[in-house]
């Protein structure tokens, strides 16, 4: 945490340019790679992001994230005109759309206060067994939620008259998006209720002695991802058209949990080039391996990442980058000192 | 309800609760020593059934009597081996990093269950008990008068490993080594134990009982890939409801969501699956270390 002014602006600069490539990116790439590899990546990526925002600044690994985005995307589902099947709400997208987020926030900080209730390691248990739960609940639920076939043409409202799934717009809304929810992560991170939330990461007892009340601040960290994996929620609706129950399948849960370890959990930006990863590999693992065995190869580069490099590939290369200026060689124990492995490890007390 | 709807119901409660017990004692002994979350605990399940097909179906087509007993040592064998190999290679050596340790058996359970659909393919199995099990027996009071033989057989199972561990646990050397481990792992091995040792052994208990109810839950019910989630997620609310440890615990855990299941699918066939969460979420409310289970410091 002690980054010095230099460092700042360095990484303020490096922000920028990579920005800047982002938004001439769809002016070089084909359509493919816009729409289906960085959109894609970016849609699912927010929804990482959320995870990586209560794994690395609260040490709460939770696999309900995709619960809370499957509630905004099931929110406008049943609620904007022209999906099918028909719903007799007919809420417009702009009054839909904040709705849907507001559930998901409601509901982030409802799994919170579930979670909170038991110790570290437990509530990876416990999200996911809600997460799981929530995906029985959408598939038996025919009467809103049209069960296992879930609900299709829901398709986005136009921005200044241009529907939203135009490629470009997509992407640009996308990458806005992304990047807005980014630079809150970081602001909340470096706020007061940031700081609180890894004082008691690191030692929940030293801060709960100061009078800070533990359990509030990490229902609060719940609904702050709550709110940035419901919008996540609602651009992954919109990207496939619809929902259905597979959108939050255990497959879906482990595949958030696996771009944001892949990426690291180290650093919020680590959710989005774990999806990016993922997206791509998801795209080409028939090129790459096999058709049909997508899972082992993801599983395979997931174990490799776990095994080798618990911080993920924003870890490698922070690694690689402090090898390269010679600032230091990484020490034996740098891993178990890493905090987002510590996090969940009882204190020696 | 009428009482022999009741009956039938609670029966059915108890035999589910039967191979959820099994399959969750597992967990919760590994939990207990290794403070290891094993999400690959539904695969070892998994792993059990199918090495038991990878036996059975090749004797039983040759009417072979005893395929089903060799399935269930290849079942419970086959399960271990893996559980072994896991902590072997794996997990062993990155004890105390639990959540490391997690993340490590995700990635087993995607491969191994990609794998075990490469192999075994998508169709859902079931093996046929020995003739000594098979059909039904006449049960008062529940519906029809009469009631499957394997199910209740599934009951003591359960109930033989039960007591069979409680025995080790508690009359045995080995039981004291692993209850001296619940409480203080650091002391233990200070003590000149080989933890890292006994670590592999429960485990290969642990896995062995998953292996175990693979079998045994693949012959009551067919059994397909997505069981390695259902049994997985199962484990986790008996743990969370009975008591991480806690053997105990884990059969008081087993009883209420198999009771809390079958009532459920019977009263409400829709969500019955809900159930099982909000008696997570009540215990979780009113108690957080489970019902039976330690206080948490």
């Amino acid at each position: 945490m002690s980054t010095g002014n230099a460092l700042r602006s360095s990484s303020a600069l490096v922000t920028v340019s990579v920005l800047a490539v982002l938004v001439a990116l769809p002016f070089v790439l084909t359509e493919f790679w816009t729409t289906n590899i960085l959109v894609r990546a970016m849609v699912y990526g927010i929804v990482a992001l959320s995870l990586t925002f209560l794994a690395y600044y609260g040490g709460l690994l939770s696999l309900a994230q995709m619960v809370v985005a499957g509630v905004a995307g099931y929110t406008i589902a049943v609620s904007v005109p022209g999906a099918i099947p028909e719903n007799s709400l007919q809420i417009p997208y702009s009054l839909a759309i904040p709705l849907a987020v507001v559930l998901a926030t409601v509901s982030g900080l409802l799994i919170g206060a579930i979670a909170v209730r038991t110790r570290e390691i437990y509530l990876l248990m416990i999200t996911l067994a809600i997460a799981v739960s929530f995906y029985f609940f959408v598939q038996a639920n025919v009467e809103y939620l049209n069960g296992y076939e879930g609900i299709r043409n829901v398709l986005g409202p136009d921005i200044f008259g241009v529907p939203l799934r135009t490629p470009y717009v997509f992407y640009f809304v996308a990458l806005a998006t992304s990047f807005a929810l980014y630079a809150l992560v970081l602001y909340v991170s470096g706020s007061q209720f940031g700081l609180v939330l890894q004082g008691i990461r690191d030692n929940p007892r030293r801060l709960s002695a100061l009078g800070y009340n533990v359990a509030h601040h990490r229902i609060a960290a719940f609904g702050v991802a709550g709110f940035i994996a419901g919008i996540g929620g609602v651009l992954i609706t919109i990207y496939n058209i619809g929902i259905s129950p597979g959108t939050v399948s255990t497959h879906s849960t482990i595949s958030i949990l696996i771009m944001s370890v892949i990426g690291g959990l180290g650093h919020p930006i680590g959710a989005f080039i774990g999806a990016v990863i993922f997206t791509i590999i998801d795209t080409f693992a028939a090129d790459l391996y096999d058709r049909d065995r997508f899972n082992t190869l993801i599983g395979v580069v997931f174990l490799a990442i776990v095994v080798a490099s618990p911080d993920g590939v924003t870890g490698l290369a922070k690694r690689a980058g402090d090898l390269l200026r010679g600032l230091r060689l990484i020490a034996p124990g740098a891993v178990a000192a890493d905090p987002t492995l510590q996090a969940n490890v009882p204190s020696k007390d | 309800m009428t009482l022999e709807m009741f009956a039938t119901v609670a029966l059915n409660g108890l035999t589910v609760a039967a191979l959820y017990f099994i399959v969750a004692i597992g967990f919760s002994l590994i939990f207990g020593l290794m403070r290891t979350v094993n999400m690959a605990h539904g695969t070892l399940f998994l792993v059990g059934a199918y090495a038991g097909v990878a036996v059975f179906y090749p004797l039983y087509d040759q009417g072979f009597s005893y395929a089903w007993i060799v399935a269930l040592a290849a079942g419970i064998a086959g399960a271990a081996v893996f559980g072994v190999l896991l902590q072997v290679t794996l997990l062993g050596w990155m004890q105390g990093q639990e959540l490391r340790q997690t993340l490590v058996t995700i990635g087993i359970s995607i491969i191994a269950a990609d794998q075990l659909l490469a192999i075994f393919g998508g169709n859902s199995q079931q093996f046929f008990p020995p003739d000594a099990l098979f059909g039904s027996v006449s049960v008062p009071l529940v519906q029809t008068g009469h009631y499957s033989t394997f199910r209740l057989f599934q009951i003591a199972v359960a109930a033989a490993v039960g007591v069979g561990l409680w025995l080790i646990l508690h009359k045995t050397k080995l039981g004291i080594i692993v209850r001296a481990g619940v409480d203080d792992r650091a002391m233990l091995s200070a003590c000149g134990v080989n933890v890292a040792l006994v670590s592999v052994l429960v485990f290969a208990i642990g896995a062995a009982l998953a292996g175990l109810a693979g079998v045994v839950g693949g012959t009551a019910q067919p059994f397909g890939q997505e069981k390695d989630v259902q049994f997985l997620l199962t484990s986790l609310v008996v743990v969370i409801v009975g008591g991480m440890g806690s053997l105990p615990g884990t059969a008081l855990g087993a009883l209420l969501v198999g009771m809390a299941e079958q009532f459920g699918q019977s009263l409400f066939p829709t969500y019955s699956v809900m159930f099982t969460l909000l008696l997570m979420v009540i215990v979780l409310a009113i108690r957080p270390q489970g019902l039976l289970g330690k206080r948490l410091t």
